[in-house]
Order: C-alpha cells, then sequence, then structure tokens
C-alpha cells in the first residue's frame, strides 16, 4: 500500500516600495500596495480559487479518499484577508469537508528558526492560533519556512508538541536512504519527519509545462507509472509544493488543472494506493529509521541548503542586523511595529538579495522586484534603518537588565521597610538599620543574597 | 576677440565635473566684454533635432547647423553648435572605406564635402568613444573653415582632436584646458592609446592651462611638456541656484558624514568605508551615507556589508538637482577621498551649503582652500580622526562652516574667466 500525501504552500511577501534614504525618518510607510494588491489579485483569479474549486469537486466525488493539506503563512492570510477574501472563504469551505488539513509553520515566513528560537516559537504559536480562528483547526504538523531543516530545529518543534515535520529529501541528507519511508527525528523519536520526494515533487511543480523536458506531455497516467515504479515496500510518497503550481507556474492553459482532475482518479482506481494528510501519515505508518540533519536543509536551489537567503556577506548582514532587533521587539507592544517586524522578516527579502545567479538566476529574475541584489540589498537596509529609529524611540533605551534589577532592588527595600514597621508595630526594635541599608544599596546585582539577609535577620528579630 | 571652444558636454546632459566647469567658464567669459564663445559638443540631446537632421539628412550625409541659444542671464548670445555624431543611417561601403581609411591621427588632410557644405560622416558606424572622438575631430575641421574665430579652445583628451584639427584647418593658436588626464582616471596604469592622444594635444598646443598644479606636475612631469607652456588656472563654484529651495527634511536624528561622487576609484570610496567603520566604533549616533553610482559601488556594497555597518551606512544611488542639495543640508560633513583628484568641484558645493569639508592632499582643490580639513587619501586613521573631531566637537566644523562659506563665495569664475583670458592674450 503506497500513500499519496499531496500539500501545498501558499505565501507572498508584502513587497516593499522603492524607500529612499531621504524617506528615512520622514515616511514610516514601507509597502508597494498597488503591487502586493495586484500579485495577490492575480494569483488568487489564475491559481488559488480555480485550483480550490477543483480540490472542492474532487473531495465531494471521492468522499473523503482524496485529501490534501495546505499551510498559509500569516503575512499571506493578511493580504489575502484584506485583498481577495473570498480565497479565505474558499479555503474555510475546503476545511469544513474535514477532508484538508491545515498545518503550521513560522507566521512571518522567516529565517527566524536559524537566527533566534525565540521568535520562532513565538511566531509557530501565533501562527497556530490564525489557523484555529481563521479555519477551526488546531494544527499538528508543522513545516518550516522553505522547509528549513536540521534535528536542532526538529527538536525545538517536537518540544512545542508537534506530532510531524516536513523536510526536504535533499540528497546530503538520505544519501542511499529512500525519502518514500515516514522517518522521525533522531533527537526526539516521537516526532515524525515526513521526506519530500523532490523528483516526483518538481516533476509536477518545476516540469509539467516544459515542453523540452523528454517526459513532456506528462500525464496523470504517466505520473502513477512512475510511482509503481517505486520499490514494493516503500510506503509514502510525498509530494510538497507550492501552491502557485497551479495556474500560475504553469498556465491554466499548459493543462496542469486537468492534471490534478486526474490525479485522483488514476489512483484511487488502484488499491493499492490513498491519499493522505501529513497527520494522518504520521498516525498510520510507524517510522523506518532517525533522520539525521546535521547541517541545516531546505527545499529550494539544487544545494537544499541555506545559500540562497544566507549565501552572501549582504544577505547575512541584513539578517543578522534584523534580528539584533529582536530584544528591543520583545518589549515593544505598539501595533503598527509589531505588523512591521513580521513583514520584514519574510525570507523573501533576503532572497531578492542573492548572488547565486547561475543555477536559478532565471527563476529570481522572474520573482524579484528588484533589478539587481545590490539594489534589493540597499532598498531592504534603508527601511530597516527607519524601523530600527522608530523602534529605538518607541521602546526606551538604556540597558534593560539594570533596570530591571533596580527596580527588583526597590521592590526590596520598600518590602523591607513594610516589614520593619511591623516589627515596630509589634513593639520589637530594629536594630542594624543603617548597616543593612548601605548594603541593600550597595549589592544591585546581589539582591539573592540581600533577600536571605533579610529573611535570616527578620527570623532573629522574631526570636 | 572670438573663441572656437570644443566641449564634450554641456548642462543640462552631464555625467561629471566637466560639463559643470566647461558651462561656468563660458559663463565667466560673458562677463568679459569683447569675448565672443562659439561652443561645440557633439551629442545633440534635443527631441526637435531628431526630426529636422533626419530631415536635411537624405541618404548618407549629415549637416552641421547652428542653433543659438538666449541665456537670459547673460549680457551676450552664446553660439552653440550640436554636432550629432550618432544619426547616420545608412554609409555606403565606399564612402565608408574611404573615411575610415583617412590617417586621423596626422590631422585629417583629406576629406569630401559637398558645395553646401556637407559633408560625409560615418559617425554612427562605430559604438565606441574612440571612434566618435575621431569623428568629432572631422566635423571639428569643417566647423573651423567654416567660422571664423581668433583662438581655438579645447576641453580635455576627447576634444584634443578635434582642437588640432581646427588648428591645421585654420592655423589660429591652440589652447588646451587639461580638466583630468588619464593618471588621474586610471590610478596610474595608463591607457595608452588615451595617453597618447592625451601627449599629441598638449605637443600641438600653444598653451596648456591646467585645473591646479597638481594637473599641471602631471602635465609636466608625465608628459614631458615643458613647464612655461603649462598654466594654471583653478576651477570655481557658480552660487546655489534659487530654484533649489524645497529640501527634503532632516528626518534622521543622526549626524551625517556624506560621500558623493561617481563611485570609482578615482574617488577613493573604500577610504571613506574603512574610515567610516573605525569612526563607528567609538560612536553610534551617526550615520555614513554614500551618494552616487559608479562602477565599484557593487564592491563598496558588499565591503560595507561585510564590515557589518550597514545599518549605519546608506547608499542613495545617483543624485540629481535638488537632491543633491537636500543631501548637502543634512550632511554633518562632507568627505572627499579622492586618489587623485585634478580639481574637484563638489567640495565647494559643500562648503557653499555651510558644511564643513574633508579633503584628500591629493586632490587639485585643496591648494586653494584654507578652511577644508585635509589628509591624505590613504590614510584611513587620519580620516577617522578628523571625522570624529568634527563630529563630536561641534565648534570646529562651525567653524569651518561659516569661513569656509566666506571663502568659496570668493571663488568666482569671473575670475578664471580673466585668467584663461591672459592665456589668450599670450598666444596671440
Amino acid at each position: 500500500m503506497k500513500n499519496i500525501c499531496l500539500y501545498f504552500q501558499l505565501h507572498q511577501p508584502v513587497k516593499l516600495r522603492r524607500y529612499r534614504f531621504f524617506d528615512i525618518g520622514n515616511d514610516h510607510y514601507y509597502y508597494d500596495d498597488y503591487a502586493n494588491e495586484s500579485n495577490i489579485n492575480k494569483l488568487a483569479h489564475t491559481c488559488y480559487l480555480p485550483a480550490n474549486k477543483v480540490i472542492a469537486e474532487l473531495i465531494k466525488k471521492y468522499k473523503g479518499k482524496f485529501q490534501v493539506a495546505f499551510s498559509i503563512s500569516g503575512t499571506m492570510i493578511d493580504q489575502l484577508k484584506i485583498y481577495a477574501p473570498e480565497v479565505i472563504d474558499s479555503f474555510k469551505a475546503l476545511a469544513a469537508t474535514k477532508n484538508v488539513e491545515f498545518i503550521a509553520e513560522t507566521s512571518a515566513h522567516s529565517l527566524a528558526s536559524v537566527r533566534n528560537i525565540d521568535e520562532f516559537k513565538r511566531q509557530i504559536s501565533h501562527q497556530v492560533k490564525t489557523i484555529e480562528d481563521t479555519f477551526g483547526q488546531v494544527p499538528v504538523v508543522f513545516r518550516n519556512t522553505e522547509l528549513i531543516y536540521s534535528d536542532g530545529i526538529g527538536e525545538v518543534v517536537a518540544q512545542m508538541g508537534f506530532k510531524a515535520m516536513l523536510s526536504e529529501g535533499a540528497k546530503q541528507t538520505l544519501g542511499w536512504k529512500s525519502a518514500n519511508y515516514m522517518y522521525c527525528n533522531s533527537i526526539e523519536p516521537r516526532m515524525k519527519v515526513l521526506v519530500r520526494n523532490y523528483h516526483m515533487s518538481d516533476d509536477i511543480a518545476l516540469r509539467f509545462s516544459n515542453q523540452s523536458w523528454s517526459e513532456w506531455p506528462l500525464t496523470a497516467q504517466k505520473f502513477k507509472s512512475w510511482a509503481d515504479g517505486i520499490g514494493g515496500n516503500e510506503e509514502l510518497v510525498n509530494l510538497f509544493m507550492n501552491y502557485e503550481t497551479f495556474g500560475a507556474v504553469h498556465s491554466q492553459e499548459s493543462g496542469i488543472l486537468e492534471f490534478l482532475r486526474a490525479l485522483p482518479e488514476v489512483f484511487l482506481t488502484d488499491e493499492n494506493y490513498a491519499f493522505v494528510t501529513p497527520s494522518k501519515a504520521a498516525q498510520k505508518l510507524q517510522s523506518v529509521s532517525a533522520l539525521h540533519v546535521s547541517g541545516t536543509t531546505s527545499w529550494v536551489d539544487e544545494e537544499r541548503d541555506l545559500t540562497a537567503w544566507l549565501g552572501n556577506e549582504m544577505q547575512n548582514e541584513a539578517v543578522d542586523k534584523l534580528y539584533a532587533l529582536a530584544p528591543l521587539m520583545e518589549r515593544c507592544t505598539d501595533e503598527q511595529l509589531i505588523k512591521d517586524w513580521q513583514y520584514l522578516q519574510a525570507s523573501d527579502h533576503f532572497y531578492y538579495m542573492g548572488t547565486k545567479f547561475f543555477a536559478n538566476g532565471a527563476n529570481r529574475a522572474y520573482t524579484s522586484p528588484y533589478p539587481t541584489p545590490y539594489e534589493a540589498f540597499i532598498n531592504y537596509m534603508n527601511v530597516l534603518s527607519d524601523f530600527a529609529e522608530r523602534l529605538k524611540k518607541a521602546v526606551p533605551s538604556g540597558n534593560s537588565e539594570v533596570e530591571a534589577l533596580k527596580e527588583q532592588n526597590s521592590q526590596l527595600q520598600s518590602q523591607v521597610s513594610n516589614l520593619e514597621k511591623q516589627l515596630v508595630k509589634a513593639g520589637v526594635e530594629p536594630k542594624p538599620t543603617t548597616r543593612r541599608r548601605t548594603t541593600t544599596a550597595k549589592s544591585a546585582e546581589g539582591k539573592t543574597t540581600t533577600t536571605k539577609k533579610t529573611t535570616t535577620r527578620k527570623k532573629k528579630n522574631e526570636e | 576677440m572670438k573663441v572656437l571652444m570644443y566641449g564634450w558636454e554641456f548642462p543640462p546632459h552631464i555625467s561629471g565635473g566637466l560639463g559643470t566647469a566647461c558651462y561656468g567658464i563660458t559663463r565667466g567669459m560673458a562677463t568679459i566684454p569683447d569675448l565672443d564663445v562659439l561652443f561645440v559638443v557633439p551629442k545633440a540631446f534635443g527631441d526637435e533635432d531628431t526630426s529636422k537632421v533626419q530631415g536635411i539628412i537624405g541618404a548618407n550625409d549629415i549637416s552641421i547647423y547652428n542653433k543659438k541659444i538666449r541665456y537670459s542671464h547673460m549680457s551676450k548670445q552664446l553660439d552653440y553648435i550640436e554636432v550629432d555624431s550618432k544619426l547616420v543611417p545608412y554609409v555606403d561601403p565606399d564612402d565608408y572605406y574611404k573615411l575610415r581609411s583617412l590617417n586621423v591621427g596626422d590631422g585629417y588632410k583629406y576629406f569630401q564635402t559637398d558645395e553646401k557644405g556637407r559633408f560625409h560622416f560615418s559617425g554612427g558606424y562605430g559604438a565606441t568613444l574612440l571612434e566618435e572622438i575621431r569623428n568629432y575631430a572631422v566635423v571639428g575641421n569643417i566647423i573651423a573653415q567654416e567660422n571664423s574665430f581668433d583662438i581655438i579652445h579645447a576641453h580635455d583628451w576627447l576634444t584634443y582632436p578635434a582642437g588640432i584639427a581646427a588648428k591645421e584647418a585654420s592655423g589660429k593658436p591652440l589652447v588646451i584646458h587639461v580638466h583630468a588626464t588619464d593618471f588621474d582616471r586610471s590610478g596610474g596604469s595608463v591607457n595608452p592609446v588615451v595617453y597618447d592622444i592625451e601627449k599629441r594635444g598638449m605637443e600641438a598646443a600653444d598653451k596648456i592651462i591646467a585645473v591646479s598644479n597638481l594637473t599641471r606636475n602631471t602635465v609636466i612631469e608625465k608628459y614631458g611638456i615643458p613647464a612655461d607652456k603649462v598654466v594654471t588656472v583653478y576651477n570655481a563654484v557658480d552660487p546655489i541656484k534659487s530654484e533649489f529651495n524645497h529640501f527634503s527634511p532632516k528626518g534622521i536624528d543622526e549626524k551625517i558624514v556624506t560621500f558623493l561622487g561617481r563611485i570609482t576609484m578615482q574617488k577613493g570610496p573604500e577610504y571613506f568605508i574603512e574610515a567610516a567603520y573605525k569612526v563607528l566604533q567609538k560612536m553610534d549616533n551617526v550615520r555614513f551615507v554614500m551618494a552616487g553610482s559608479g562602477d565599484m559601488m557593487e564592491k563598496m556594497v558588499r565591503r560595507a556589508a561585510s564590515l557589518k555597518i550597514m545599518d549605519k551606512f546608506s547608499f542613495t544611488g545617483f543624485l540629481r538637482g535638488q537632491d543633491v542639495y537636500s543631501m548637502l543640508r543634512m550632511s554633518d560633513l562632507y568627505v572627499m577621498p579622492s586618489v587623485s583628484e585634478p580639481f574637484g568641484i563638489s567640495p565647494l558645493e559643500a562648503m557653499q551649503s555651510n558644511v564643513p569639508v574633508l579633503i584628500s592632499y591629493q586632490s587639485g582643490v585643496a591648494e586653494i582652500l584654507t578652511y577644508a580639513i585635509k589628509t591624505d587619501f590613504w590614510d584611513i586613521d587620519a580620516m577617522a580622526d578628523a571625522m570624529y573631531g568634527v563630529l563630536n566637537y561641534p565648534s570646529l566644523g562651525k567653524m569651518f562652516a561659516k569661513y569656509g562659506k566666506e571663502e568659496v563665495d570668493s571663488l568666482k569664475w569671473e575670475n578664471s574667466a580673466k585668467q584663461i583670458k591672459k592665456v589668450y592674450d599670450s598666444v596671440l
């Protein structure tokens, strides 16, 4: 029995407008509303709505036997709510069929997992809540931004209670192993890891409409014959791709929606196949082994690593300077700043700064709103400079730790004086007042010792 | 006295200091009685010209035509000739061969014109600059024959062949004006073709004007020109145009240190970044701005990123007009760390905007400025030191801004023009 696991990703960044040096400090609006609106509207009408319609029909037709999973980034949900709320409604309708699973990711589609684990966790919790509020499901499976995965990230995700996580079937981690089994995290074996079959996923996602591909045209029957060719014991075929595959990457004229429509027909007429969602797969299948991923993998570019976002000094600088603001953000309560913080974290901004022109350069040139990676970097840093200034103004500066300790100290002192008053009332004279006060004032950081002293002294006095 | 002046660019279509300087010189000359300037540039930009030219060209010839532009602020007219060398749609192979076989280096002795004064011209055929320079020289010769004048004045190496051609055609004395040499532009590894053109120009000239003693020394030492043939005439600066009166507000609390110019090796942008890095180790409340574009920009972006100072370092891209003055007004210090700058008008513009300036000793303008901080371009420690000083001890910056403004206001193109007139008188 082979299980087909279909999972689709939806994310679009909030694109930045051309933000000039002269705007820093003068204009705090960073987004290109026109580009964002037209982008979302175009995708909604060429891809999301027609593809959702096909999936809704298939679910109705196969009565529970056809199931798919989606993840929609928080940034994307925000944009859909503003520009194309009908897409949200159509996903709600899909959620109501109970045959569609929504899985969690980072709300900002960020690189927080490789830079700031606290922020990473916070974004996951935020996204879980958004999914629950919007679609009425509590996600139990997690996928990280661009399928970024390592043992350590898996461990964090497992500790947050997720039952399974998705990852890329990168050659450097799988080696001789097959992607078509269930694996588990090597540190937290309770959490299962689904590994993307990138050959078969990319046959659909990348190559479907490529007329110079030797296998063109790809039909559902042909695709099934490839699945038939997978070894008999292998039990899981993970087809993970961007949802834009259906109508945007491959236009509707290429027949991609007909292909999607035909998939359950050819697979479900064969008893050997079933469709599963990631959480069902995790329930149904036992892991055959732990997956060891000591480096970090992703589903992008030939290298399947982080170099698409952190490959050159500009990208590293931008990401480092962004996450250097995280401690200040923790104390920030301004809603607009929190929104901006989310939108500025989208991995896409760093992708545009990439200088790996040769492998996927054409793709990058197609998706990037900037003529060169340098302009992408300069524009982003201008925005970030303004954001940092606003944040510093909104959050009182100064060494937070020292201030917190000072506050603690003053609280302790007032406690002490309260107790002293009580003692006076009770008729006991507190003798070493002056001496103790000086020690308390001196040891601002030694709060524990001060507290101990006071308590012991109190006891003595009571005696 | 009538001057036939060859330039390469003229406002508003300028890419660097040369056009600005030429414009200033002609403006200055307009104040001198009995001094007329006939200014020639190779490229026509006006849209109306294209239609006219195409109407005249016919099959494969182009005509030179004169056009008069009235500058309201000038006391006299400036004859302004446009020679469009890019508008030849087709040249028949025979004519092309004839033109190509001309020995242009020797002064264009052979060329054909028809009875109306039009001539066969292959200018647009080659896209290279050198070819355009040659074609410009061909036209330069024609213009010299068709106009009466007393002296020829050619600005920079691009126009030297045209100047030589004009001298050969007319027998009038030639003055060449060295705004820069290839030693400045290349950082020492000169292009032999360019050097050759420059040297021929200098040798053919009756007098050479250099924009600074720095440049004068280069001409004497590197090109082997007798010292008494080379005269230094400093540039000046135009008062800020009153139309630039709307400035972007400074939205940043930080102090701003500005590099404004082409981001090329000659301008020393990397020293600015290294000095910025040093300053940022000592103070926080400062932002460094690199305004401009150029072939080293991408390298500089990467350098600033790898030094991890990009939260305090901004690139603006190329600025023009209003934005230049907005940028200057925001600045607390202007830095020009040029490796080799024959003159350098832009620090003067900064001083006009009451901004203290830090310039390198390797810039010609350093010879005439007293109220400017000067360091060697390579001495990033001294540069960082000076930056820190101006930013942290306000009285220093105020002093430089105040006296610098007075100093720069005394530099006038009229004075430069008078000195140029003296050079003319010496060869007539």
